[in-house]
């Protein structure tokens, strides 16, 4: 099993993960396309309407993808970042801080589609619950890491600070996810279940799996892009930036 | 693992574990705080407080539901099976408003009715066609109520 660390080290250097990314990132913005075009038709076409929100709950297709993307983002920049500040592994901490506007844009997206949703089914379109509230908590944690990312002269040194700002908001990711069942709350609990049936009819739950599945392919393509450009200033005095900036402008 | 990084390692997780004690605790201590509202069983065994404003969350009971017919004044029952609580409140009601919904009624208590400022509508993490809901009605009706379905505001449902 020695191959795997081997090759974990590997990809781990930037100009290996620079060819990498560029080669996956292709794929991913396809996949990404496809897959909400589908999703989007299942969900907004071919779904029943609900029997009691009516045709009001399709944001769903919109929201629950981008709610769970605003977790998943907050996990990988935690593990990310974990390996920053322990190894202080140049990718790491650069997909640790190029995670955090993606999750950020997505947290957005959950609450104002959150709030969109919330004013004709429950009456209002905010109300201080845990759910809402730890979700707004997870957006300024988000702009937390971004701000002292920038905050820093020397970019490696602010992700490392950014990074521990990171590992200690995880616990927040707990209380986002559990919030609905710990305390009384307006918000509904949750529908797509990873163990158990699902609380949703089969018609309408494909879309809504598909979009889940489009938003991380968007999610790695971006990321992909983001960390590429990010890897190419980092490393601006390199012998294979140097290289390929050379191949480049023939 | 070389020293220096296995004592970095030590430190992050001694951080992590020390921000997670210190948030459980005051999420612990703000647990009182932290509820959105209060079911009638609650208000009846003295927990809402009195002379505060607060929420009340439960199902509208079926058949209680009275409306004024010459203003916006509309009287209801919020239950959760147990115990029930009267509502008055003077408003125009969200669309889910309807006997058997869960609702949050926020107000303060004037004797032993509730004087509601606020309703609004909590719908459940269910979602299906028109017609499978129908179905499921009928069976109910059929004499086959199972009490899963019941709505309860306790547990997020």
């Amino acid at each position: 099993m020695k191959w795997i660390p081997l090759w974990m080290h590997q990809l781990s250097s930037p100009p290996t993960f620079y060819r990498f990314a560029s080669v996956l990132r292709p794929w991913c913005i396809a996949l990404a396309l496809i897959l909400t075009a589908v999703g989007l038709y299942g969900g907004l076409v071919t779904a029943p309407a609900d029997y009691q929100q009516g045709d009001a709950f399709r944001i769903i297709y919109i929201h629950v993808p981008s709610a769970e993307m605003s977790l998943f983002i907050y996990g990988v920049m935690a593990v990310a970042g974990f390996i920053a500040v322990v190894w202080r592994l140049k990718l790491a901490e650069s997909v640790a801080m190029q995670s955090a506007p993606i999750g950020a844009a997505f947290t957005f997206i959950t609450l104002v589609t959150g709030s969109i949703w919330g004013y004709p089914t429950w009456g209002t379109w905010w109300t201080w619950d845990a759910r809402l509230t730890s979700e707004l908590v997870l957006l300024f944690l988000y702009l937390g890491v971004i701000g002292l990312y920038h905050a820093f002269e020397d970019r490696r040194q602010g992700a490392r600070a950014a990074a521990f700002l990171v590992l200690v908001g995880v616990i927040n990711l707990p209380i986002v996810h559990y919030s609905v069942q710990w305390w009384h709350t307006l918000h509904q609990g949750t529908t797509v279940r990873l163990f158990g049936p699902s609380k949703m009819e089969a018609d309408m739950l494909w879309p809504l799996l598909v979009m889940m599945l489009a938003s991380k392919f968007y999610w790695a393509a971006s990321l992909c892009g983001r960390v590429r450009t990010d890897l190419l200033s980092l490393e601006s005095g390199k012998q294979w930036v140097r290289a390929l900036a050379e191949r480049e402008g023939r | 693992m070389n020293p220096k990084r296995k004592r970095r390692l030590i430190i992050v997780l001694l951080v992590i574990a020390a921000a997670a004690v210190a948030i459980s605790l005051t999420v612990f201590a703000l647990q009182q705080n932290m509820n959105y509202l209060y079911s009638p069983t609650e208000i009846d065994a003295g927990k809402a407080p009195p002379h505060h404003q607060f929420r009340l969350g439960g199902v509208v009971k079926e058949h209680s539901v009275v409306r004024d017919g010459h203003s916006l004044k509309v009287q209801f029952t919020v239950t959760d099976r147990f115990h029930d609580m009267p509502v008055v409140y003077t408003g125009i009601l969200p669309d889910l408003f309807r006997e058997g919904q869960s609702v949050i009624v926020t107000g303060h208590m004037d004797g032993h009715h509730f004087v509601g400022t606020e309703v609004l509508a909590k719908h459940d993490e269910t979602y299906m066609p028109k017609e499978v809901a129908d179905a499921i009605r009928k069976a109910q009706a059929a004499g086959r109520a199972d009490p899963k379905h019941m709505a309860h505001p306790k547990g997020g449902s």
